[in-house]
């Protein structure tokens, strides 16, 4: 067909046709649009599986207020609660909740809603995951606006738990109104934000509560997309189609970087090695040689783009228990000597299995690949086995991991409990490591009362733990956002993306 | 009789292959590894609390015992809940169907009307340099696979040419109307252009990438077909009768090279349905492929379960409505 005047004008009016089709502007940014990484499957944040995902709390969080807020840094701060605290003997809690906070649907969110979302929570029956947790309280009860419940069992961190999984205020008499399904169906929770629409798989529509208690969110309409692979989330934001985005590989942020506001800020989630105490593994001059041939920091340069922070424990320097004199030199003379003293050599390697996702976190298959390559160079000869996530958390559970396994973990409350505590605890499902010793070093400090004694002990243990390799702690993760220029975000170390924490600017 | 013969074994068979299906599906899913009560275990849970997920969500029970509970709620129409969505299995499927039937719908005519009027053209124009550029087009869109296709459409119509939206099936700012999920062709019913339009302009692309491999192959199979039937005696007997030579190709031979097209039709719209698991994934669109992935992701048996029985359900059924079609259009079997 020959280009005349003619067909170029047609051309011209079908493409004027379609731009008239609804595609977004970045012109004057009325309805904030946010490319997700993660669908949301139910909107209940206290029950099933989505309960206890990382990745879409800060959906809920835009939705639901936690009992206590946490800030961007992860300390907590006065949110539904504004004080909270033990009795002296600490075998009772006490919450002080907010006065003149109300639900989406206007109605008061009282004591009782905070008592009924505790006590709901510790239900066996309620289906939630992290019932465990909860059910340390019981009686609950309240005195005005004072929540107060027995202390079952003492936990240092119940606190923390209450801006962590499954610590949301949930509205109690409209769930106990509509039900389960009915709250699914038309979610009201007293945060920043209210559901407007919901398609599944889609998007959710939120639209700003005019009668939040905090500080009111700039932008009043947020779309968020739920767009899942990488690579059509970097397009959504070059192209205009979405305004922030997150989670897109190194180089394509370093890219975009200059064209958009970019933001990598280190979160709370790590990358390590569990050591499974079998096999190989039971001999510490393996575990240490593993643990001084591998050179993180080079790894993070040349793999990670220089994204990534460097750790020698389980604890990043945003955790209550990070102690930065506990370090594990890369020295790969010290690995050879150590593989000498039990007979294995550049000749006669030590061989084991190490296990790893592959796309599930950022260059985690390369990442391996790096440390099998350097582990060669000492005497180690590693087969990587590739698994999916699913399999990990299975094999994990049963304790059946091969001897190294890659993983990552998060903690956004930064407490030790939920880094070294669980993952180090033998008697813990997330534990392969079921050495008595560091079981008897760990166990005093769950139920410890003094605050500083028990931060000191963890870093005791941490300490035991790198001296003698259990684990290898390899990288805090630094996640990366896109957003227009125009829109600024603040980054949340949990790595939850908070709509309401994103300004014009 | 022919045909009512036909229907009935084809019923009978179609319902031996959703039972297979079904076997397979629920006993497959659960030897491979990756336990969902493991994935939802949080840090510190004890074997109690283990005990207690597992009993909660029916998997402390044996696997046929598992399956026979499952299937006798299958056969009254209960499917069980979703795992993840703490839905019945049911509303979630038939909720998503809609919108993979009109994608996959939406792209099979593209790739009827790509690779018709292209095999149509290269009938017309063959020993050209135009029938040429086509078998070399059509080599090209069938060596590439339509993920990659999919991918070079967001590059060059949602990023270089941002014409098209990449995500999604319709604008959320949009208030719909809609009382099915069909919304493309309810729009059409209520006269709503513009939701019509926007949806269109959600679909293309996606449609598109799975259109242009099933459009080569129709391309492909129509030419071969139309250049075998324009040797015939029928065929040479209209020409000499004066008719034109697009005439010719149309009304003449067509009718007769189109019937193996069509079966080839119906069973490439059967793995086009298929290849909708990807698609949606890499545009975002809110029908069962993508929702599919993410029950694999979080083992979320039932609605995995619930999705490859459906599945099942629309290949049999299409490849029954094909061999009916087939039977029908087919005068030796329709008179036999």
């Amino acid at each position: 067909m020959e280009l005349t005047r003619r067909t170029l004008l047609q051309g011209a009016a079908a493409g004027a046709l379609l731009a008239v089709s609804g595609l977004p502007t970045l012109a004057a940014i009325d309805e904030l649009v946010i490319a997700y990484n993660v669908n949301l499957p139910s909107w209940d944040p206290t029950v099933g599986p989505s309960a206890v995902n990382p990745t879409i709390q800060g959906l809920y969080q835009s939705v639901f207020d936690q009992f206590i807020l946490q800030q961007p840094d992860l300390k907590p701060a006065p949110g539904i609660l504004t004080e909270w605290g033990w009795n002296e003997d600490k075998t009772q809690v006490w919450m002080m909740v907010r006065e003149g906070v109300t639900w989406h649907d206007g109605s008061p969110l009282t004591a009782e809603d905070v008592a009924w979302s505790l006590a709901r929570a510790a239900n066996p029956d309620s289906g939630n995951p992290i019932n465990f947790i909860w059910s340390t309280l019981t009686n609950h009860r309240t005195e005005g606006n004072i929540v107060m419940a027995d202390v079952k069992q003492f936990d240092p961190t119940i606190f923390k738990w209450m801006y962590f999984l499954t610590g949301y205020v949930m509205p109690k008499a409209y769930f106990e109104k509509v039900g389960a399904d009915g709250f699914e169906a038309a979610p009201i929770g007293s945060g920043p934000y209210m559901v407007d629409k919901f398609e599944r798989n889609a998007f959710v529509r939120l639209k700003a509560y005019p009668n939040y208690w905090g500080t009111k969110p700039e932008f009043e309409t947020v779309t968020i997309k739920f767009v899942t692979d990488a690579t059509a989330r970097v397009a959504e934001v070059e192209s205009g189609s979405a305004h922030v985005t997150l989670e897109m590989p190194y180089e394509e942020y370093d890219r975009l970087k200059g064209k958009l506001n970019g933001v990598a800020a280190p979160i709370s989630d790590i990358g390590m090695i569990f050591l499974n105490d079998t096999d190989v593994m039971k001999d510490p001059n393996v575990r240490k040689a593993a643990a001084h041939a591998i050179d993180k920091q080079t790894i993070i340069d040349r793999l990670m783009s220089g994204y990534g922070v460097k750790i020698d424990t389980l604890q990043t320097p945003q955790y209550d228990a990070y102690d930065p004199s506990i370090t594990v030199a890369y020295d790969p003379a010290k690995a050879v000597e150590l593989l000498a003293a039990s007979g294995y050599s550049l000749d006669k390697p030590v061989k084991f299995k190490i296990q790893t996702t592959k796309g599930f976190k950022p260059k985690d298959y390369e990442v391996i690949q790096a440390i099998v390559g350097l582990w060669r160079k000492v005497g180690i000869e590693a087969e990587i086995e590739v698994y999916e996530i699913a399999k990990h958390y299975e094999l994990r559970a049963a304790d059946t991991l091969a001897p190294a396994a890659f993983y990552n973990w998060g903690n956004s409350v930064g407490d030790p409990t939920t880094s070294t505590g669980f993952a180090m605890f033998g008697p813990s499902p997330h534990s392969v490591w079921d050495g008595e010793d560091l079981i008897a070093k760990i166990a005093p400090l769950w139920g410890e009362k003094d605050e500083g004694k028990r931060i000191l002990g963890w870093q005791e243990v941490d300490r035991t733990i790198a001296e003698d390799a259990l684990v290898i702690p390899l990288l805090q993760y630094v996640q990366p956002i896109l957003s227009a220029k125009g829109v600024t975000v603040t980054p949340h170390a949990s790595g939850a993306l908070l709509p309401q924490l994103m300004k014009r600017g | 009789m022919q045909i009512f013969r036909t229907l009935l074994l084809r019923l009978a068979t179609t319902a031996v292959t959703l039972v297979g299906a079904a076997v397979i599906v629920f006993f497959v899913i659960r030897v491979v590894p990756g336990n969902p009560i493991a994935m939802m275990l949080p840090p510190g849970a004890t074997e109690d609390d283990i005990r207690r997920l597992t009993a909660l969500y029916g998997f402390d029970k044996s696997i046929p015992e598992q399956f026979v509970i499952w299937a006798g709620g299958v056969l009254s129409g209960d499917f069980g809940m979703s795992i993840t969505a703490r839905q019945p299995v049911l509303d979630l499927v038939l909720g998503r169907l809609p919108a993979t039937l009109e994608l996959s719908l939406m792209a099979l005519v593209i790739a009827v009307f790509i690779g018709g009027v292209s095999a149509l053209t290269g009938t017309r124009e063959r020993g050209t340099r135009i029938e040429a550029a086509i078998d070399v087009s059509n080599g090209m869109a069938l060596s590439v696979p339509d993920f990659l296709w999919g991918l070079i459409l967001v590059l060059v119509f949602g990023v270089a040419f941002p014409i098209f939206h990449i995500s999604g099936r319709i604008t959320p700012s949009l208030d719909l109307p809609f009382a099915t999920n069909f919304y493309l062709i309810e729009s059409v019913i209520r006269l709503r252009f513009d939701l019509w339009l926007d949806l269109v302009s959600h679909m293309l692309l996606p449609a598109l990438a799975l259109a242009i491999p099933l459009a080569a192959i129709i391309s492909q199979l129509l030419k071969q077909s139309l250049k075998e039937t324009m040797h015939l005696d029928y065929v040479t007997l209209s020409r000499t009768k004066g008719y034109g030579e697009t005439h010719v190709i149309t009304r003449e031979a067509l009718p007769n090279a189109i019937l193996p097209t069509l079966t080839l039709v119906g069973v490439q719209f059967t793995f086009l349905i298929g290849g909708t698991v990807i698609i949606e994934r890499l545009f975002s669109y809110e029908g069962l492929g993508n929702m599919a992935i993410d029950a694999v992701i979080n083992r979320d048996l039932p609605l995995i379960q619930g999705i490859v029985l459906l599945f099942a359900l629309i290949f049999t059924g299409v490849n029954l409505a094909v061999d009916l079609l087939y039977a029908v259009l087919n005068p030796r079997l329709r008179h036999a």
